[in-house]
């Protein structure tokens, strides 16, 4: 299915860019909770060991500390799993980081179900409704390796908190070298004028599949890689529900609080059209392969072909 | 250990004890104290007609830590009232963002804001805000009221000074009860472990929570032997004696290698004879009756 793209890992990205960061800037300082040689962090740690604390198995600590740091003038990357970094701390993020609106960087790997074997604990699925709940966090998920090293040096240069999402995965590349990454601002991926899928992370690779299955069929569908998902980008969504006449957004998380949330928001709000959702529903997932929890939850692309067709019925 | 319960009220026999035996080992100035009573009353009084005329409010543990605070502005902190963003200045963090009316009453007679805006306290557009707000209040570095938070923001901070090669200090104030949570003590571990010995907690150890006596509710003790072995250099005093409170944070500033815990045992209510050990006092305001009565014992 789908033409075949070179897989990179958005981690290993996000390391070696935090060190290329720490050669340019002397005040960038990284914290992790102990699973560096997982997030990466422990590339900057190699390179800048003075620049980096591990603050062991502690993320409220870490959180406070990350902080304090920021307070203090410093432009703080604080690492960890994305169930860990959002759910374990919430109220540190809420009250050190997000009202103060402090420079932290909170990059969350191994977020969604596709961690895999390790099941629901480790399986952050809400943590983007987390995240976005929280004013003055900058919430972004990148779709891929390349979009992951811009949207690190990018955060690294915009003041105020953020929320990155990586996941486990080594994923398909997507965007090119010569992609460039604006916050806020969606990228139309493959033009279309039947309906839009909107989608971000690793979901973006599956919905240009469904797309391309779905041309097959003489359906032409816009592709949105939505990696900012706060602040959205209404603008575009705004143009795709009056240019295509339906939506469907598709993402590694609760159908709740995340990307299909914030779109339908934006969409009754300004230009009602049929909508569909393709995400997790109201339960936790379960350990298994990858590609196997995905097939189950239909985060596929016969999946969002399913809703892409549920909502042409329903255009007028 | 002894699995027997501690008695319940007043600070243990044992605690007075050690107090005077750690007040021993360090140097006290005769003359330290001098001055600060006036300043430490006119807290007090701050304190009581601000919560009086904001109407909610939490007396008892504001009233517990004034000598504290009272030290710590008007002779320990190194400050620019003018200047509150001042790099170099040694920063004083309130955990316990409850007794956000001392330290805005600090703060307005060290000169950070107007003493006349202290009564705007818990108001709509207020600068003093019912728990402390960093963005809105000039001096105050952390925004706080969710207990447990503000030994993390400190190892933060001196971990910055650290970093930028700077000599300030940074004071954490906890309360007993705020002990209570697991994050005071992940922070406890990671101070010690980053040797950080340019950070000072105090703990306003006044023996009451919300729902009663911490012994009865979620026994602290031993505290200073759970610090200690934390890797904590442990300073007891009497929380309302100036000369015990400088000498212990002129000891702290000799103390290398490791952070100083300050426990001051204090009480809640301090210096309203009918709010001390008071637990109605804990977050009721008084009313204008009891403000008058208590300001009269205050003046």
């Amino acid at each position: 299915m789908g033409q075949v793209r070179e897989l990179a890992s958005s981690r290993e990205a996000y390391g070696q860019t935090l060190v290329a960061l720490g050669k340019e800037n002397p005040d960038i300082v990284v914290l992790d909770a102990d699973l560096s040689k997982s997030t990466k962090t422990s590339y900057f740690a190699r390179e800048f060991p003075l620049r980096f604390f591990d603050c062991g198995i502690a993320e409220q600590n870490m959180m406070g500390i990350a902080a304090g740091l920021a307070a203090s003038g410093k432009t703080v990357f604080a690492s960890s799993f994305a169930v860990f970094a959002t759910a374990r701390c919430f109220d540190q993020l809420r009250m050190s980081i997000a009202q103060p609106r402090l420079n932290v960087k909170v990059v969350a790997t191994h977020g969604g179900i596709t961690v895999g074997e390790d099941g629901f604990s480790h399986q952050a699925i809400e943590d983007l409704a987390l995240a976005c709940s929280l004013p003055g966090f900058t919430v972004v998920v990148p779709a891929d390796a390349i979009e992951t090293a811009q949207v690190i040096r990018v955060a690294a240069g915009t003041p105020g908190p953020f929320y990155i999402r990586l996941g486990r995965q080594s994923t398909p590349l997507v965007h090119s070298n010569g992609y460039q990454f604006t916050l806020g601002k969606a990228v139309s991926i493959r033009q279309g004028f039947d309906a839009t899928i909107i989608a971000n992370g690793v979901m973006v690779a599956t919905a240009l599949d469904a797309a391309e299955s779905l041309s097959l069929q003489g359906i032409e569908c816009r592709v949105l890689n939505m990696p900012t998902l706060k602040p959205l980008d209404a603008e575009a969504i705004i143009l795709a529900a009056r240019e295509t006449g339906s939506i469907v957004t598709v993402e590694e998380h609760l159908q709740q609080g995340g990307l299909g949330s914030r779109v339908a928001q934006v969409v009754v709000q300004n230009q009602p059209i049929p909508m569909a959702f393709v995400a997790l529903h109201d339960a936790y997932a379960h350990s298994g392969k990858p590609e196997e929890l995905l097939e189950l939850h239909d985060l596929t692309p016969a999946g969002i072909e399913k809703a892409v067709r549920s909502t042409l019925l329903k255009k007028r | 250990m002894s699995t027997e319960r501690k008695p319940v009220g007043k600070p243990s026999a044992s605690a007075i004890a050690n107090s005077a035996e750690a007040l021993s080992s360090v140097v006290v100035s005769k003359t330290a104290g001098q001055g600060l009573e006036r300043i430490a009353k006119a807290l007090r009084r701050h304190i009581i007609t601000m919560i009086a005329e904001a109407g909610s409010g939490h007396p008892g543990g504001c009233l517990s830590a004034v000598e504290i605070v009272t030290c710590l502005y008007f002779r320990v902190l190194r400050h620019r009232p003018s200047e509150p963003q001042w790099v170099e200045r040694d920063r004083f963090i309130l955990s316990k963002g409850h007794a956000a009316p001392l330290l805005y009453a600090a703060l307005a007679e060290c000169g950070y804001f107007p003493v006349e805006e202290l009564t705007t306290l818990r108001k709509l557009g207020s600068r003093l805000q019912g728990h402390t707000d960093r963005t809105s209040t000039p001096g105050v570095e952390m925004s706080s009221g969710s207990l447990g938070q503000g030994l993390s923001f400190g190892i933060g901070v001196a971990l910055a000074a650290r970093l930028n090669s700077q000599g300030y200090r940074v004071y954490v104030l906890l309360g007993g009860g705020e002990c209570d949570e697991g994050q005071v003590w992940e922070a406890a571990m990671a101070a010690a472990h980053f040797k950080l010995d340019n950070l000072v907690a105090i703990v306003d150890h006044n023996q009451q929570q919300i729902d009663g006596w911490n012994a009865e509710i979620m026994n602290l003790e031993p505290l200073p032997e759970k610090w200690r072995a934390f890797g904590w250099e442990v300073v007891e005093i009497d929380g309302h004696d100036f000369r015990q409170i400088l000498a212990a944070f002129e000891k702290a500033q000799r103390v290398k290698g490791q952070p100083t815990v300050v426990i001051a045992h204090t009480i809640k209510g301090k210096g309203v004879s009918f709010m001390e050990n008071n637990l109605g006092f804990h977050g009721t305001a008084p009313t204008p009756e009891q403000a008058k009565a208590a300001l009269e014992e205050l003046a």
